[in-house]
């Protein structure tokens, strides 16, 4: 007990250094936090994913389309319980800058697939019985600040044109994991319009996505799919939903080591600034160490202090750098919510940000407490005076 | 008191410091023994040793060779831990410059031995409040050091000695950073340690004023006592 008393005193004693590495401590802690946010949001649209969902593709790229035609077997084959489809339309709403997810989908099965989308139902009927409606997700409602019954014209960069759309629902996630950011409107739509204007796209699909009643078979039923289609001038890949996403993400995966590395050298710095101020303060207290052990206190105990100051003078940054967070991470996602909108600071991470702070605290302080633990008592009671 | 085996019993101690390549001895086949009850004051010059030797005796630093029984326990063959284990319970020490913790009050810093022993909450208060009263500080217990006269200072030093209730007091310079009245004061109370309380003291000094309150006063010179 009076080992602690003495260790928060100590930690305040010179309230103003102690105060500069709390909060240098803090605002790594905030960055390594944020950086870790990035990173578990680049991999969150995986995370997302149902295991209950499969993806068929061109076994060659996901550029190179399916022939619709493909939708009957893919439906019969063993263990699949719906199957809807759909392409990527990577509309433009007025400029570039304005970036949003847009997908022409068969819009029946794919509500029946997507769970996760809670939409009321009154809206779901307007939007199916609506050819040109549009279903779009909370984020990007306020994101435009658009109503249900807004006209949305998008152009269209792989089908040109101009396309307008009626907002007929809004999507909310079941989980906030769940990105409310996408636009999807009816593959009919689209698929009629092309057929005058872009005949050889049309009756073409980007992807199929597989609902399947039992994940445990996932192999199974993707290894059945593809062999369906073996030697056909368009032959299938088929993967669960989740390494699908995560084909994507691989892409960027160089920009994530990096993210990974600058997290490192973040850890760096705060072990550096901690271990400065440990043996700045080691060194100041060498008599009052010196004097301890002269009364008993052996050298486990005098470690337990020195490490225990490092301790606290962590934990509190760390404690800031967390409560920091949250409010960085709402002003980050706000700014760039084009680019991440999903932005959830995850537990792990603030466990990582514990973890790091305990970490860096024992590692800074490890040294000067040998070194203090090492002093000879006479050396030490010399230092006084 | 004659006819007692003594406390401290020293024989053939040597101890020399090495500064670079050099050798420096300090003690020089030093024996002597230290009578239970007795007052001792060891005095000399500068570099004499008598700093070095009163660290030997306390257990505070080890000897080259030779042998220091204290209440017939070799303390030369102790490791480390044993060592502080048995400063804990067998030696206070007075230092000159107080070498109070400057965190902690008056009240903590002469608790903080008494952590190191299986006492109770309410046991360690009555230990703390009686040593503080003994030294006329019952009523500072809850200020700082750096709240207290050097005089006051260095009695909560004293009080911190004695709480433990210790086989043997060293003293270095006790009275080295104190004015004359509070000189006597700390000098006072060694005696009433050591005449009511019956500790044995070993003090080093440089103060001939404060080596007459001894019983016994030794002179060492070039790490060796002079006649």
């Amino acid at each position: 007990m009076i080992l602690f008393r003495m260790i928060l005193k100590n930690a305040f004693r010179r309230k103003f250094r102690t105060g500069l590495t709390i909060l240098a401590t803090g605002i790594a802690i905030l960055a390594f936090g944020l950086l870790r946010t990035v990173i578990t949001t680049w991999y969150g649209s995986a995370e997302a994913t149902s295991a209950n969902r499969l993806v068929t593709r061109n076994a060659v790229s996901i550029i190179f389309p399916l022939p619709l035609s493909y939708y009957e077997k893919i439906r019969h084959a063993e263990g699949v319980s719906e199957v809807s489809y759909g392409n990527w339309f990577g509309g433009i709403y007025i400029s570039e800058k304005n970036f949003f997810a847009s997908f022409a989908m068969d819009t029946e099965t794919y509500l029946k697939l997507m769970k996760e989308f809670l939409i009321p139902e009154g809206q779901k009927q307007d939007f199916l019985r609506d050819r040109r409606g549009a279903l779009v997700g909370r984020g990007l409602m306020d994101r435009f600040g658009w109503k249900l019954g807004d006209v949305v014209t998008l152009k269209g960069t792989i089908y040109p044109g101009e396309w307008p759309f009626v907002i007929r629902a809004v999507y909310r996630g079941r989980t906030p994991s769940v990105d409310e950011t996408q636009f999807v409107f009816h593959y009919e739509y689209l698929n009629e319009a092309i057929k005058g204007t872009m005949p050889s796209l049309a009756n073409q699909v980007g992807y199929f996505s597989v609902g399947i009643r039992n994940p445990g078979e996932a192999a199974d039923i993707a290894s059945e799919i593809d062999a369906m289609f073996t030697n056909s001038p368009a032959e299938t890949l088929t993967e669960t939903e989740k390494a699908f996403v995560m084909g994507f993400i691989s892409m960027s995966e160089a920009i994530i080591r990096v993210i990974q590395a600058v997290s490192l050298v973040i850890i760096v710095i705060i072990l550096a600034v901690v271990a400065n101020t440990m043996a700045m303060t080691t060194r100041e207290r060498t008599g009052e160490y010196a004097v301890l052990k002269t009364l008993g206190y052996s050298g486990p105990r005098i470690t337990i202090l020195i490490v225990g100051e490092a301790l606290v003078v962590t934990c509190l940054g760390a404690l800031l750098g967390i409560l920091l967070t949250y409010p960085a991470a709402f002003g980050f996602k706000t700014a760039l919510k084009q680019f991440f909108p999903v932005f959830i600071v995850d537990p792990l991470t603030v466990a990582l940000d514990a973890g790091v702070a305990l970490l860096v605290g024992v590692a800074a302080s490890i040294l000067p407490a040998r070194q203090a633990v090492k002093t000879r008592i006479a050396e030490g009671l010399r230092r006084i005076g | 008191m004659e006819d007692a085996p003594p406390i401290v019993r020293i024989s053939r101690v040597f101890k020399s410091y090495r500064r670079g390549d050099l050798v420096v001895p300090v003690l020089r086949d030093l024996t002597f023994d230290i009578a239970r009850g007795e007052f001792l004051s060891i005095m000399g010059p500068s570099g004499s040793g008598k700093s070095t030797l009163l660290n030997l005796i306390a257990g505070i630093d080890s000897v080259d060779s030779g042998s220091i029984v204290v209440e017939g326990e070799d303390i030369t063959g102790l490791a480390e831990t044993d060592l502080a284990r048995w400063r804990a319970g067998n030696v206070g020490f007075i230092f000159q410059f107080y070498n109070l913790i400057p965190v902690l009050t008056a009240f903590e810093n002469v608790e903080l031995p008494l952590h190191l022993a299986p006492l109770s909450k309410a046991e360690r208060r009555d230990h703390v409040e009686a040593a503080l009263g003994m030294v006329n500080l019952g009523n500072r217990m809850d200020h700082y050091p750096g709240q207290l006269s050097g005089g006051e200072q260095q009695r909560v030093a004293i009080a911190r000695a004695i709480v433990i209730d210790p086989t043997l007091l060293v003293a270095d310079e006790p009275t080295g950073d104190l004015d004359r009245a509070s000189a006597e004061d700390v000098l006072d109370l060694m005696d009433r340690m050591n005449t009511e309380l019956g500790k044995t003291i070993v003090m080093v000094t440089h103060d001939p004023h404060a080596a007459q309150r001894a019983h016994v006063v030794r002179h060492l010179e070039k790490g060796e006592f002079g006649t």
